[in-house]
């Protein structure tokens, strides 16, 4: 193994990318399963030795056919890539390990294979774009992972899928078209692709209009795959159609990766060389997240869909990740990248238990799930429990971000305040949809005809095994803590 | 011996005991039971146990870890919390017992979740009493919101439901609305959210600030039920009458003026925040509290919505006696929560063994009821009492204490209140009582029953013959309690 411990964070990519074609071969459902799930918990081994090295404060960079860095392509991981590959291969190894049979009720045998071919090929695009420190890699990565998630997202047996996914599609290809126009137009200026090469060449660019545009374009481009509001139209519709264990692969990760390029990209090349730009970004972004989170938690509170529920309640969680984002302070930076962790945590757990629940109900209406906890009792605790979560009770992993993001507003004086008051209400309305649910499966008559029944077996231990990490990293944060820090100390350290 | 194995005991045998409680429902009524009532008696022998040493001046201590930095989860008694621990876990014994009686009485359905979700209750109250600073008392105090919602829509039909939403919306609002907000500006401007005696914001905040920050808590608290955030009370009497005489008479509403109490005495300082005037206004908040609640009660037609807003009225007897900030004022109010806490338990008790027995609710069916169920009624006339202040009961010598401290800091405004208070008390409580023993029963009544079952009767016997033992009998809850401030000062 030592001869391939320096090779890992290629082996990130390679191994999900190379086993897509071989699962595509192996015409056996099963078989196929075991395979992807096999190469996605290699990947998640992986990104855990990987962080484990960088806990221990070991750099990782990596070159691609050893061609020295400006010119080859290199690969580094950091705090912050390192805490997005642990989120990103942790919840595709869980969705993978515990969906077999629900994705049985989803998806026909012989298209099985084909199907976690495509999943592992989004796992490999949204790996390689953590891991590369190339600006046209990860364009390339990302198409990679948005082609192979439309293939996930319309898999379902869902005919509405097929107009979410279009539209999913036309977004998100926008969104990639504005990002390759901006790296198109900083390649023109600058001569470089690298990332950290950029950052220093854009300094010596004597025009910088082409700069400030390339950076709209950019930002603009990630807002969009990152469903930032008001751009996040595509979202509810491809989460609430696709097969509950796509929604929560996706839920956990696909968004955040965005907002990961986006962050690195706005700090490490922007921040420091544009004049004024980190005014134009806390404008830009402090707004509309605020509107984010007011706004997609009333509609959460009002929607009579669960699943597109909790997608509602995906994009108003987006909105604190990018207001914490939008401080520009080490603190309002960790709890932003604290809370892509924590909330990966709790939504993960919230979408495996409506899988859970898809396992005996059709539609994923609240009036259909009436009286259900007495039919499937675990599930429906799991599902209380991940609430709190999402919440954001004390003792669960969403209190630990939301105690950094209310202590990082209280910094900033009489502004503050009114951010504090945002997301205390914004609690509040999660209380309210949440409970809505509650309320509904323990209270409501139950259908005389349901035939209901616990969910099976490995679906809810990996919807309980995500329910006790939600308490484990509320009361043990340690991890996700020490390595938001270092992230956020990193993207901080680059502002002028 | 080992504080920290004591004080994790005291953690760990409620909660234990609902998992034993759990799986033994399964198995056996009379074995669910049985291990409630052990449950309950080794926690209050465990609790119990650390009251010698508390009295010799031992502060017991369990740091377990740190959760984010500068934040620890950790737990510290100190005699207020000695005390509110020793209160609920020693009302469990006899409250189960009354339980036992009630649930089976009225045949209620889905007694297992019952007893789990009461053991587990109690496991956040013991966990409220023992913490060492704002971050773990708010984690137990979410808990109990959370463990308590269970218990109050335990009926389950649409009434309840409502209600119980209103309970949770409530304390689930302020909680998190203004009680964490104000944990975070602790932290954030005094560096430490430890209870420290003397308090901690000496120097680090002063002004109107202070008395915003105050206002955040008071409020926050929403289980002290200091108007306007007391509505969450009387919707909490839906629950069975076990529930509601424990947790909503002891542990729940202790739970929020201990908090007061504690954030008054350990977190601002008594004499920093007696010197500072904007946090004055607390002490109108708590007056109009004890008058208006009293008010509304008198016109209440539902013993235990009655009993409800009684309750709202003395737990802001509480928070005004920790309002007046003089020591005697402290000791008062510590010992007005013992006062209330027999009292107030007793009379649920009292509700709950009539409407087992005769299935009545409103106070104007209880005309002659004293004749039929004696043991009942003359528990209701000692708790009663002991509302009014009336000697010999614990509610006297509590609010001699108060009194003294209102005289102690000249504050008429006090001494004012709790004279009318009184008076209203008297009015509202006396009609009860002289109907139930000397009215003749109407034609429209149920006239075939007796008393209520043995272990309600035992039950509320005990609770009655506390509240008078409390009157004969309270040096050392004075003697604890004196070491709060004496080592405050």
């Amino acid at each position: 193994m030592t001869g391939l411990y320096p090779h890992l964070p290629a082996l990130q990519v390679v191994v999900p990318m190379l086993t897509a074609p071989l699962v595509m071969l192996l015409r056996q459902r099963r078989l196929s399963w075991a395979v992807a799930s096999a190469a996605s918990l290699c990947a998640f081994a992986i990104a855990v030795t990987l962080t484990l090295d960088v806990l221990a404060d070991r750099e990782i960079t990596y070159l691609m056919g050893s061609w020295p860095a400006p010119w080859g392509i290199e690969l580094g991981v950091d705090a912050f890539s390192a805490l997005m590959l642990l989120i990103v291969t942790g919840a595709s190894s869980l969705a993978l390990l515990a969906g077999a049979q629900s994705l049985d009720r989803d998806i026909e045998a012989e298209r099985q294979p084909l199907f976690f071919a495509a999943w592992l090929l989004v796992l490999a695009g949204l790996a390689g774009i953590l891991v590369t420190a190339d600006a046209f890699n990860i364009f390339v990565f990302m198409e990679i992972s948005s082609l192979a998630s439309y293939v996930l997202v319309a898999g379902g047996p869902d005919r509405r899928a097929l107009p979410a996914v279009f539209q999913y599609l036309i977004m998100g290809t926008i969104g990639a078209t504005f990002y390759l126009i901006g790296v198109g137009l900083i390649y023109l200026m600058t001569g470089t692709l690298n990332l950290a090469d950029m950052e220093l060449r854009i300094h010596d660019v004597a025009d910088q209009r082409p700069i400030l545009v390339a950076a709209g374009f950019i930002t603009v481009g990630l807002a969009l795959k990152a469903a930032i509001f008001p751009l996040h139209i595509w979202l509810p519709n491809a989460y609430t159609y696709a097969p509950n264990v796509v929604t929560v692969f996706l839920a956990a990760c696909a968004t955040k990766v965005s907002i990961y390029i986006l962050l690195r990209f706005d700090f490490f090349v922007f921040q420091p060389n544009l004049q004024g730009h980190d005014f134009q970004f806390v404008y830009f972004l402090m707004p509309l997240s605020l509107l984010a989170i007011l706004i997609a938690s009333g509609v959460a509170m009002f929607e009579p869909n669960l699943k597109r529920l909790l997608a509602w309640s995906s994009v108003a969680q987006i909105g604190y990740i990018t207001l914490g984002a939008s401080l520009v302070s080490v603190t309002g930076i960790t709890a932003g990248l604290l809370h892509i962790f924590n909330h990966a945590l709790a939504k993960g757990a919230l979408f495996l238990a409506v899988a859970c629940l898809g396992m005996s109900v059709a539609r994923m209406r609240i009036d259909s799930i009436g009286g259900i906890a007495q039919k499937m009792p675990w599930t429906m605790a799991a599902f209380v429990l991940a609430g709190l979560s999402l919440i954001g009770v004390p003792g669960t992993a969403g209190f630990i971000s939301k105690w950094y993001l209310i202590t990082a507003t209280f910094r900033l004086g009489s502004l503050g305040i009114a951010l504090v008051a945002v997301i205390v209400v914004s609690s509040l309305m999660a209380v309210v949809y949440i409970w809505r649910v509650v309320e509904a499966a323990y209270f409501h008559a139950p259908d005389p005809d349901s035939t209901a029944v616990e969910a099976p077996l490995p679906l809810l231990l990996a919807t309980w095994g995500a329910v006790v990490l939600n308490f484990y990293f509320g009361l043990m944060p340690a991890i996700p803590i020490h390595l938001a820090t270092s992230a956020a100390q990193l993207l901080h350290g680059h502002m002028r | 011996m080992n504080f920290g194995i004591t004080i994790a005991a005291s953690l760990a045998i409620p909660l234990t005991g609902a998992l034993a409680i759990a799986i033994s429902g399964r198995i056996n009524d009379n074995l669910r039971e049985t291990v409630t009532l052990v449950t309950a008696g080794a926690l209050a022998l465990v609790v119990w146990s650390l009251v010698p040493d508390l009295m010799a001046g031992a502060r017991p201590e369990l740091q377990l870890f740190e959760v984010v930095p500068g934040i620890q989860l950790g737990f510290r008694i100190e005699p207020l919390g000695m005390l509110f621990a020793a209160l609920a876990s020693g009302l469990w014994i006899v409250n189960s017992i009354y339980s036992i009686g009630y649930m089976r009485g009225n045949k209620e359905s889905k007694q297992t979740r019952f007893y789990v979700f009461f053991a587990l209750s109690l496991a956040a109250t013991i966990g409220i009493a023992f913490a060492a600073n704002l971050f773990t008392l708010f984690l137990f105090y979410e808990a109990l919101t959370l463990c308590t919602y269970p218990l109050v829509s335990h009926k389950g039909d649409e009434k309840t439901v409502r209600s119980a939403r209103v309970y949770l919306g409530i304390l689930l609002l302020t909680s998190i609305g203004l009680l964490l907000p104000a944990i975070i500006w602790t932290y954030f401007v005094a560096g430490t959210g430890e209870f420290t005696p003397g308090g901690i914001l000496q120097g680090q905040l002063e002004g109107p600030a202070l008395g915003l920050l105050l206002g955040l808590f008071v409020f926050g608290i929403g289980k002290a039920a200091v108007m306007p955030v007391h509505r969450w009370l009387p919707a909490a009497m839906v629950a069975p009458t076990p529930v509601s005489a424990l947790l909503h008479a002891v542990a729940v509403v202790k739970a929020g003026v201990f908090t007061v109490t504690k954030v008054i005495v350990y977190i601002f300082g008594v004499d920093y925040l007696f010197a500072e005037p904007s946090s004055s206004w607390l002490l109108y908040a708590a007056a109009f509290t004890v008058v208006a609640a009293s008010l509304v009660a008198l016109r209440q037609q539902n013993l235990k919505r009655l009993l409800a807003y009684s309750t709202v009225a003395q737990l802001s007897y509480v928070v005004m006696a920790t309002a007046v900030l003089k020591p005697l004022a402290e000791i008062g109010a510590s010992l007005h929560m013992v006062a209330h806490a027999f009292g107030k338990i007793t009379l649920f008790f009292a509700a709950g063994a009539i409407y087992t027995a005769a299935k009545k609710t409103e106070i104007g069916q209880l005309a002659g009821i004293g004749r039929r169920m004696p043991w009942t009624m003359t528990a209701f006339t000692i708790g009663a009492l002991s509302m009014i202040g009336v000697p010999p009961t614990g509610g006297f010598v509590s609010k001699w204490y108060i009194l003294a401290g209102a005289f102690q800091a000249d504050n008429y405004l006090a001494i004012a209140t709790i004279i009318a208070s009184t008076i209203l008390n008297a009015a509202y409580f006396l009609p009860i009582i002289f109907a139930a023993w000397f009215s003749r029963e109407t034609a429209d009544n149920n006239l075939e029953h007796g008393e209520a079952p043995l272990p309600m009767v035992i039950a509320l016997t005990v609770t009655a013959a506390l509240t008078i033992g409390l009157f004969i009998s309270n040096g050392p809850v004075i003697a604890l309690e004196a070491q709060m401030l004496g080592v405050g000062k």
